[in-house]
């Protein structure tokens, strides 16, 4: 069999296991062959591991408008070096992106620039003021994958009711940012004792799980309308044990709810912010270690279906601003998978395979994209990756904008070397001759 | 000349965590000799001739400045003055700015104060300068908090086992954080009360209690805090009458602490709100002697902060 | 920094610091012309020491008690900038009116002259004495600064790389001066 590039004594690990070592080759933007083949291109990947692309299904880009902090291509960038094939992007630019024809510019635009996919998140009302709601359908025909008001929180129960009723009847999915607005207030980081002890103003751990509790119920309000929706209602950062426990009795009663984690929130903890470094401002805030084991526990069961960056790049100027005025967000589309391969994986024993899946079966199906499984025929959106190379965290190398990291200086193991998009090499610092 | 020592001191004053006790004690001993300085007919020594110090306040308060600065000037140091709000956007210069200028002049030591808990901290680390914190948001004062002690030790001689009460809005009060911090580092306990909805659920050094006969029954010492009007306006208290019905210090509620228990106020006073008015010029009010020793302080700390360190080059 | 010191020889024992201080204090009564005025201000450590025995002889000698106070010099000191050098603030106590006294300084050694020349500023800033004496048990030479002792316990030529240490009865345990040598 011919095909364009050879993977040789590659290791195969994805969402469904670890299946050792095989000869993969690719060709026609697609998985030929696992048993070897001829090509001109030949990879010796003894010691590298082969993965579906990874899949992001919350990540802020910034364009339009914002894009003094991240643009597309950027932001797209930095995602494809991170081992993302696919990139779901929040609406929350200026304008906001709540019309069909600003989710095909954005689509058209990340086509040409052909790092990793977009997947433009359209928002759930129009100019995200939680009053109207957007061209659902239409939307969705120009390429929108989800709804979200994401950047802002639903305050209006009436109006997510009804987005939830009428994204339902078009299988659009409705991400939530759950936080209580009302309770989180003006904190800036979680409350509880640190935040007593620094003297920063506080957001509860019950601003989530209030908003969560009110969500689902919402939910379960929506389907009295819609009964068979495979899902419907995702749950963006879930930070907090008790907004995991209500997630989970959730999914218990089979109530089409899905969940994300942050890596920020499966790593950091709110001790962080006594060093009072606005790089570790995010909402919702990092919270105590109890929430982040919980978190862990929730990834490790399927409790949280997936890993959500909610890369939110900022200028370095800005973050330089004292912690009441720096924005929210931390970027990390390019160190989330060496940061949670190396912290979950080579640190506590969790199970690869399982990461894998949270990295890509668990978000393409929260967005209803067919999943990526290494098999003959699969679509060759690759991500070749590194478990031995260890290197620390240069942010000033970053392809994003936003060079600045919480993670800095931290040394990580499993960094992407290859990334395939159906087929096409669009980053490659292992194999640096398969670009051309 | 004789007796030469190491600086043992951190080369900061941003709170107490980086504070022992031993540490305190030192400088306190210091305050008590510069008040003696204070007490000369020249109020002025050389030690710091050649040094500049900058007040950078980025919130405005024009009490804790001249403290201070004349702190500063009695000590010889150059004085340069800074003062203006943070700009909230990186249209307008950003505080990082501002000091990065300030940097450029050459200055020794920084005395700063702004409205957001943390910026001394990150000043710090910006500059890599001694810094010394004039109060930053909710975080700390800890000059407030040295100064409130040394008036305490003055009236009560140790701390050892005594109990302070602390009245007030504890939530938003860099006072109660600084001296919850300190006292219990010389012994005290700190007992701190104010309504349901201005305590925070702990504070590490402190025992809190919204029952204010609790607070101050068998108090050795209480120290009242300035309540600011705007919590009204945040909705934490239902009104202002409200609060003085149930938390104002007043003369019979002193009854409760221990006889001529001496009285604290951080100032500005606001009368007849957090304290019975004529309980400001009461004997046992320290709130005139609170000032005068603010100065001591801030002299000692600044001897401390900048004696055997690299001056700046400019 | 420590230096490490090594012990030479004894220079003046008990009898001989006491013979010292008591010419120095019948020195001070003859060059003063009486009690008339006269006060006594010792340098911390030592001196202090030192001042309060010239009060305790002045006293047997004529029957009065002088006033005697005490002064730290450190905020005066010329080398406060000197890096990693943080001296110890103590106390200074004049329980008295310095304006128009004729004052003793005590100190027990003068060396370069810099220990005198803050002791002088700080006595200034502290009132305006008619007269300022300087009375050392040591003087060792080397002066930096043009200063000279009033009244002088006894003269001893030193290198620079000896060190002259007074012990008192108060601070030491026993009254002597003895040279050390600074290693190398």
């Amino acid at each position: 069999m011919k095909g364009e590039i050879l993977f040789r004594n590659v290791r195969l690990v994805d969402g469904r296991g670890d299946f050792g070592q095989a000869d993969v080759l690719i060709g026609e933007g697609r998985i030929l062959s696992l048993a070897g083949g001829e090509a001109p291109k030949v990879v010796e990947a003894k010691g590298l591991v082969l993965s579906p692309g990874f899949c992001d299904p919350h990540a802020h880009l910034r364009e339009p408008g914002q894009e003094v902090k991240e643009d597309l291509e950027s932001g797209l960038t930095a995602a494809a070096r991170g081992g993302y094939t696919d990139v779901v992007s929040m609406p929350n630019t200026q304008p906001v992106v709540d019309t069909p024809e600003a989710v095909r510019a954005l689509w058209e635009k990340a086509r040409q620039i052909g790092q990793a996919r977009l997947h433009p998140a359209a928002a759930l009302t129009q100019g995200q003021e939680g009053q109207w709601l957007s061209e659902a359908r239409l939307l969705q025909e120009a390429g929108a994958v989800m709804l979200t008001d994401d950047g802002r929180t639903n305050e209006e129960a009436g109006v997510l009711a009804l987005g939830l009723r009428y994204a339902a009847s078009w299988g659009l999915v409705v991400a939530v940012h759950a936080e209580d607005a009302g309770l989180r207030r003006g904190g800036v980081m979680h409350e509880g004792e640190v935040s007593f002890r620094l003297g920063l103003p506080g957001n509860p751990a019950y601003a989530e799980s209030a908003r969560v509790a009110r969500d689902l119920e919402l939910l379960r309000y929506a389907l009295e309308y819609a009964p068979s929706v495979p899902r419907l209602l995702h749950i963006q950062h879930l930070s907090t044990r008790r907004g995991l426990e209500l997630v989970r009795q959730a999914k218990r009663e089979g109530l089409p709810v899905t969940a994300e984690v942050t890596p920020h929130h499966l790593t950091l903890t709110d001790a962080a912010l006594a060093s009072f470094d606005p790089v570790y401002k995010v909402a919702p805030p990092l919270r105590p270690r109890a929430d982040l084991e919980a978190l862990l526990e929730g990834l490790l069961e399927g409790s949280i279906d997936c890993i959500g960056t909610d890369h939110a790049p900022h200028t370095p100027d800005e973050k330089a601003l004292d912690l009441l005025r720096a924005p929210f967000g931390i970027p990390n589309l390019e160190v989330a998978w060496p940061l949670l391969y190396t912290e979950l994986v080579e640190k506590q024993g969790f199970p690869l395979a399982t990461l894998v899946e949270r990295f890509t079966d668990g978000p393409r199906r929260v967005l209803g994209l067919a999943p990526i499984h290494l098999e003959e025929g699969a679509e060759a959106s690759l991500v070749l990756w590194n478990p031995a190379e260890a290197r620390p965290v240069d942010p000033q190398a970053f392809a994003s904008k936003a060079r600045y990291s919480p993670w800095a200086g931290w040394r990580l193991q499993g960094w992407p070397g290859l990334t395939l998009v159906a087929g096409r090499v669009v980053f490659s610092a292992s194999h640096p001759e398969l670009l051309y | 000349m004789s007796a030469s020592a190491t600086p043992t001191f951190p080369p900061h004053l941003l709170d107490f965590q980086d504070w022992s006790r031993p540490q305190i004690e030192s400088l306190l001993e210091t305050a008590r000799m510069m008040q003696e300085v204070l007490a000369r007919p020249v109020k002025k020594v050389p030690a710091l001739t050649g040094f500049t110090v900058a007040t950078v306040f980025f919130e405005p308060s024009t009490r804790t400045r001249i403290s201070f600065e004349l702190a500063a000037r009695r000590m010889s140091a150059d004085v340069v003055s800074f003062s203006g709000a943070m700009s909230s956007t990186t249209k307008g210069e950003t505080y990082r700015d501002t000091l990065r200028t300030l940097e450029q002049l050459g200055i020794d030591a920084y005395i700063i104060r702004a409205d957001a808990a943390g910026v001394c901290h990150q000043a710090y680390r910006w500059l890599g300068k001694p810094v010394l914190n004039a109060g930053d948001g909710w975080r700390a004062h800890p000059t407030q908090a040295l100064l409130d002690a040394f008036t305490l030790l003055q009236s009560l001689g140790s701390l050892e086992g005594r109990k302070i009460a602390i009245v007030g809005d504890i939530l938003h009060s860099r006072v109660a954080r600084s001296n919850a911090e300190l006292l219990p580092l010389l012994g005290a306990a700190v007992v701190a009360c104010g309504p349901a909805t201005l305590l925070p659920a702990s504070l590490p050094g402190a025992r809190l209690t919204t029952d204010l006969r609790e607070a101050l029954e068998d108090a050795d010492a209480v120290m009242v805090l300035r309540l600011q009007k705007e919590r009204m306006d945040k909705g934490l208290l239902p009104s202002l009458p409200e609060y003085i019905a149930a938390y104002q210090v007043t003369q019979a509620r002193l009854g409760w602490a221990k006889p001529q228990a001496p009285l604290l106020h951080p100032g500005p006073m606001n009368r007849d709100v957090e304290l019975e008015g004529i309980l400001a010029e009461a004997p046992q009010s320290l709130v005139e002697r609170q000032v005068a020793n603010g100065q001591a302080v801030r002299m000692a700390v600044l001897y401390h902060l900048l004696v055997g360190r690299k001056r700046s080059e400019g | 920094m420590e230096k490490k010191l090594t012990f030479k020889s004894k220079l003046l024992n008990e009898d001989e610091v006491r013979r010292a201080l008591t010419r120095i204090a019948h020195e001070v009564i003859e060059k003063n012309k009486g009690t008339q005025g006269l006060c006594f201000v010792g340098i911390h450590t030592r001196g202090i020491s030192l001042a309060r025995r010239l009060v305790e002889l002045v006293e047997r000698f004529e029957g009065k008690c002088l006033p005697m106070g005490i002064l730290d010099i450190t905020l005066y000191r010329d080398d406060l900038t000197e890096i990693g050098l943080q001296p110890k603030v103590r106390e200074t106590r004049i329980p008295f009116d310095l304006n128009g006294k004729a004052v003793v300084l005590v100190d027990d050694v003068l060396y370069t002259g810099r220990t005198a020349r803050a002791a002088l500023d700080a006595l200034i800033d502290l009132g305006r004495p008619s007269r300022i004496y300087l009375a050392v048990l040591v003087d060792r030479g080397h002066r930096e600064l043009p200063i000279r002792a009033d009244f002088v316990g006894k003269n001893l030529p030193t290198a620079r790389s000896e060190v002259v240490k007074v012990k008192t009865q108060e601070d030491d345990g026993e009254d002597a001066v003895e040279l050390w040598e600074v290693e190398v």
